[in-house]
């Protein structure tokens, strides 16, 4: 797959890269600023752009490879006083940045941002538009596709052209179809983790239309975004926003602390972490004497905080801390995306688990495969033998 | 107050997994199905809300014969009823299939409230509730970890919901009513079916609908009404980088800690 790096930079004017397909991200901010998130999706865009061009049918007279940039993405801003946001996003080479500025749009609600983007979705049409796979994506994305008639496609974590992908052989799925409709004709195959991780599916949109992507966080790597470049600005152009139709659907009254954060995860040097497989609160007590020995932070995967096994302000993952110690020894955790998002970015990382084939052990750099009872034990006796 | 709660079955991910034949999804032969977790909090949140206002609960889920279990058991815990979308045009839908579905059957009531669960445990989607309220004209609330319906006394006319965003922090809003409602786990703790409640059960309702019943297009529903198609599955590369240490758990343990002071250097 070509890769974006160098490619944006080289700012100037070109014909129609991408295949002639149109493509948007619209990124979510935060505090002002464009979420990392975002970029990670832009850089998502990027690579799709230059996977559609070089599937583009050879006899368009478009280049194969979008060297020439403007990349044909198209971001569209939501939000109130976004003067700042939008200057940083027009210097990363893309063809316009589509910018809904105003006070309805100073809280975040399905309603407004639906008002807004549904009429410009309907009225351009773009092939694909994509969104950092963030709560709030989740939250009002599904009912923009409902609403503007688009397909959905929640989660990705990467896609190929077909003929590249791997798998089962590509021939006997694609013409075990049998349900009907055309491929979208792009030939794309798109990978997203389903049953929390424990499998990926590969997956592909038929039919003609808009598609409304998300893009899973750590997937495609923002460091490959080139640098903001002064001579890769992009246009910047107001988008309508009417009030009538960009309507809060509900009130929004305050935001308040979830749990009160006593514990900092993230300045921990080594966190022992523990999920549903531990068994229960009884039976935490072997987890604090390895975490005693090592002189580690407790943490925790959501089903256990759920359980009511140890307090929130112990959860790591998506809705809790994100968390990136020396050493990272999760115990009875299956992985799921929820959770690797919170702590994928430890230096080493080591799986204690029963089940070999779940998903932690994709990110752990050591692994221990049996009953965590009586490998832990062992782990924290092993360790103060060490000490000695 | 009449609520509904659409609850989904998924396998069991703690069980063995097997691959179908066509790699396309799991072998569902010997395969063990629970209730989707966030759906059992949101069907805990459905009857409490109920309860406290004096109305009820009718439990909806779509899928094969299979799925009456389910309902079953939301009628043990405390439903008045359930409804079954059982139809082979129903099944391999996308969330946007499914959800079409959904709507059409929750329109023939007239609801104050909707629940779902947050997300399904096997497809993962996140998008049927924000689909359904699409559907329904209602607003919606997607991860929701705590309602509060106004005024305390008397019909409620809104709900104060508190939603969960990334890093810890809350969003609480005020929706007006109906609207629908995902509920994210750990709101509450569901409660357990009573032997009574398993006994009633079985004298309860499951009406079963049809595309033809909702006025619905075959064509427009399932997998011939989804534009994203599942082509194979497979379970990620095993072990795809860690170095798992073998042995008995002392000699592993041994190994391992080895391994993280002179290999990784981190102890």
């Amino acid at each position: 797959m070509p890769e974006l790096d160098g490619q944006a930079g080289q700012a100037g004017q070109g014909g129609q890269p991408g295949g002639g397909r149109r493509i948007w991200i619209v990124p979510q901010l935060r505090d002002g600023r464009v979420m990392r998130a975002s970029w990670e999706a832009l850089a998502a865009a990027g690579r799709l752009a230059a996977a559609l061009a070089a599937s583009a049918p050879s006899t368009r007279t478009v280049p194969t490879v979008p060297t020439v940039s403007p990349l044909p993405i198209t971001a569209v801003l939501l939000g109130s006083g976004l003067d700042a946001a939008a200057r940083e996003l027009a210097q990363r080479g893309l063809a316009a940045v589509l910018v809904a500025d105003h006070p309805a749009l100073a809280a975040y609600t399905p309603g407004a941002w639906i008002g807004v983007l549904a009429p410009a979705i309907g009225a351009e049409r773009p092939d694909y538009v994509l969104f950092p796979h963030t709560y709030q994506t989740v939250d009002f994305v599904p009912r923009l596709a409902q609403r503007t008639g688009s397909g959905l496609l929640p989660e990705v974590t990467g896609f190929a052209p077909a003929a590249a992908a791997t798998g089962s052989p590509d021939g006997a799925a694609t013409n075990a179809a049998g349900a009907g409709g055309e491929a979208a004709g792009d030939g794309l195959v798109w990978t997203r983790p389903v049953l929390g991780g424990k499998l990926q599916a590969r997956v592909r949109v038929r039919g003609a239309g808009t598609v409304l992507v998300s893009v899973q966080s750590g997937s495609f790597p923002a460091d490959a975004l080139p640098a903001a470049a002064a001579d890769g600005d992009a246009k910047l152009q107001p988008l309508p926003v009417d009030p009538a139709q960009a309507r809060p659907d509900r009130e929004v009254l305050g935001y308040e602390e979830a749990a009160a954060q006593q514990v900092d995860l993230t300045k921990a040097g080594i966190i022992v972490a523990v999920g549903r497989g531990v068994g229960g609160a009884d039976k935490l007590g072997p987890i604090e004497e390895l975490a005693r020995a090592l002189g580690a932070e407790i943490g925790a995967s959501r089903p256990v905080i759920d359980s009511g096994w140890l307090p929130r302000e112990r959860q790591i993952g998506s809705s809790g801390q994100t968390v990136s110690p020396r050493l990272y020894i999760a115990a009875g955790i299956s992985g799921a995306i929820q959770h690797l998002v919170g702590m994928k970015g430890s230096a080493v990382i080591v799986a204690i688990n029963k089940d070999p084939s779940a998903p932690i052990f994709t990110v752990a750099r050591y692994g221990l495969v049996g009953d965590l009872h009586e490998l832990v034990p062992a782990l924290t006796a092993a360790v103060k033998a060490a000490q000695n | 107050m009449k609520i509904a709660v659409c609850i989904k079955q998924v396998p069991n991910s703690e069980a063995r997994l097997r691959l179908s034949r066509d790699g396309r999804w799991l072998d569902e032969e010997d395969l063990p199905f629970i209730v989707n977790e966030s759906d059992e909090y949101a069907l805990e949140e459905g009857l409490r809300l109920a309860e406290r206002t004096g109305g009820e609960v009718v439990a909806f889920s779509l899928g094969p014969e299979r799925v009456r279990e389910a309902l079953r058991k939301a009628l043990a815990l405390g439903a008045a009823r359930a409804v079954h979308l059982a139809d082979p045009a129903f099944a391999g839908g996308d969330a946007l299939a499914t959800g079409r579905a959904l709507a059409a059957a929750l329109a023939r009531e007239a609801f104050d409230l909707v629940l779902t669960g947050s997300q399904s445990d096997d497809a993962g989607f996140g998008a049927t509730a924000s689909i359904i309220a699409g559907h329904l004209g209602w607003p919606h609330v997607w991860l929701v970890m705590g309602v509060e319906l106004e005024p305390a006394a008397g019909p409620p006319a809104s709900a104060k919901v508190t939603r969960e965003m990334e890093s810890g922090v809350n969003e609480v809003s005020r929706v007006a009513l109906p609207a629908v409602l995902a509920i994210q786990a750990g709101i509450n703790h569901p409660r357990y079916a009573s032997l009574k409640g398993i006994m009633q059960a079985k004298k309860k309702e499951i009406a079963v609908v049809s595309p033809a019943d909702l006025g619905l297009d075959p064509a427009e529903l399932g997998a011939a009404g989804s534009r994203l198609e599942v082509l194979s599955v497979a379970f990620p590369p095993a072990g795809e980088g860690a170095q798992i240490l073998e042995g008995d758990p002392k000699t592993a343990a041994a190994a391992l800690v080895q391994k993280l002071r002179q290999e990784a250097r981190v102890l």
